[in-house]
């Protein structure tokens, strides 16, 4: 199962939202040794949690955080844009085709069980979904270099438009394809991919107020 | 990109005040066939920019009636990005079915696409195409046209705020990039030439156009190379 939730929903998701940040620090801080901020609660959020992202998240049979995904549109502000401008020559891609994606994660469990290949693919499969379905045509995204070739294995490579450091911007296109071969490795209908949006409608809509942080507010 | 949208950015883009901008905005229900349109834009400087197509009774029984509050295009648009159907929204709600049934009653269609949209400077807007429709006839028509609704809401959002907000041009400024591909078009190149002079696939190239194009407000490719020349932004 697919959920798809704005940061202002995730209060009416509430154990779901303290084990993807938490999941999260277990990703970026612990096992990529990243310098994020995590707080007293164990929580990994940043500035851009608090602009009303959209969450792609998995959840495994028991409804727990498996993996997630973060999405903003490229039109607004953007880690691109404010944190990683020099990986795309000064001035990132802008349009209102493409969302920018970032803190792809996978759950402990996800990253060290059996599964986490199709953990990861669900997601994927996820964030193309949405995308299409929105009519955008690509996605930008930050990750460190080596991950390219986790895409590549996974069977969605982006394209590499910059690198520094060790991190790496790219894009990746949106196309039919890349979804129907998602659902056959993973063995999902189609239709069922679909529907995991359907499902998530009264989510999709954020809170009328924007809220600064989620659920702890 | 389709014809239907290459008209509507042209006019957008020929507009040289808010009003003329506005006309622009509201002429979009001829190339994309629809009954009526609704913007809205909430400007970095504090100020609000609006136009509709809907019927002054309509306007005014909604405002009497206190209708935002309870309309769930309007508590479910707000502040987001993601487009979305109305057919999407929660109309279960009493109050919720009593802004329909009397949105219809004053000429509204039945069914409607809202596109929210964010600026960079986290200023907000949001673009609605409406008709009355079958579900199935509304459905064949948003699966055709969500991408060029997506881009006309945008480029009309930008459009307004390059005309009331001058410090906008700075996040506009192209990528080494974006201006390389432009000059490779510039010259008379293809896109597959393009693509392999900068070494990346043609798709990644339609991006960077794409990107290009969003920033310069251009309507077609000449219109971005031609935006970009005279700006100095590329010397072929």
């Amino acid at each position: 199962m697919i959920r798809y939730i704005y940061a202002s929903q995730l209060d009416a998701h509430a154990e779901l939202a303290a084990e993807m940040f938490r999941d999260r620090a277990a990703q970026f801080r612990d096992r990529m040794g990243w310098d994020v901020t995590v707080d007293d609660l164990g929580w990994e959020t940043d500035q851009y949690d608090a602009i009303d992202p959209l969450y792609v998240i998995a959840e495994d049979e028991d409804g727990h955080h498996a993996g997630s995904v973060r999405f903003l549109p490229t039109t607004g502000r953007t880690m691109l844009g404010e944190i990683f401008p020099h990986l795309m020559g000064g001035a990132p891609i802008r349009s209102p085709l493409i969302w920018e994606c970032t803190r792809f994660c996978l759950s402990p469990k996800a990253a060290y069980g059996k599964d986490g290949a199709g953990v990861a693919q669900k997601l994927l499969l996820g964030g193309l979904q949405l995308g299409l379905e929105m009519g955008c045509t690509h996605s930008l995204g930050v990750f460190d270099r080596p991950m390219v070739r986790v895409y590549r294995r996974l069977g969605w490579s982006p394209e590499v438009l910059g690198s520094q450091d060790g991190i790496s911007a790219g894009i990746w296109e949106l196309s039919e394809g890349v979804a129907d071969h998602f659902c056959g490795a993973l063995g999902i209908d189609r239709a069922e991919a679909k529907g995991w949006l359907d499902a998530s409608l009264s989510t999709l809509t954020p809170a009328a107020t924007p809220v600064a942080l989620p659920v702890r507010a | 990109m389709s014809a239907r949208l290459e008209q509507f950015l042209g006019r957008l883009s020929d507009a040289a005040t808010v009003d003329d901008a506005k006309a622009a905005v509201l002429s979009a229900v001829s190339d994309f066939g629809v009954e009526h349109l609704v913007f809205h834009a909430a400007l970095p400087n504090g100020e609000q920019v609006s136009a509709f197509t809907y019927r002054p009774d309509w306007v005014e029984t909604y405002v009497e009636q206190d209708f935002f509050r309870v309309d769930p295009v309007v508590l479910g648009c707000y502040g987001g990005f993601a487009p979305l159907d109305w057919k999407r929204l929660d109309w279960s709600k009493k109050a919720a079915r009593v802004v329909m049934a009397e949105s219809v009653a004053h000429g509204v269609g039945t069914q409607g696409y809202t596109v929210p949209m964010r600026g960079p400077g986290g200023q907000h807007a949001v673009l609605t195409m409406n008709a009355t429709m079958s579900d199935d006839a509304w459905a064949r028509f948003t699966g055709e046209v969500k991408n060029d609704m997506l881009l006309a809401a945008h480029y009309a959002n930008e459009k307004i705020i390059a005309l009331t907000t001058p410090a906008h041009a700075a996040s506009q400024a192209l990528s080494p990039r974006e201006s390389d591909a432009l000059t490779y078009l510039a010259k008379g190149q293809s896109r597959g030439q393009a693509a392999e002079q900068l070494k990346i696939s043609e798709h990644t190239l339609r991006a960077y156009i794409e990107s290009a194009r969003f920033k310069l407000g251009a309507a077609n490719v000449t219109h971005a190379v031609a935006s970009a020349l005279s700006r100095g932004l590329i010397c072929p």
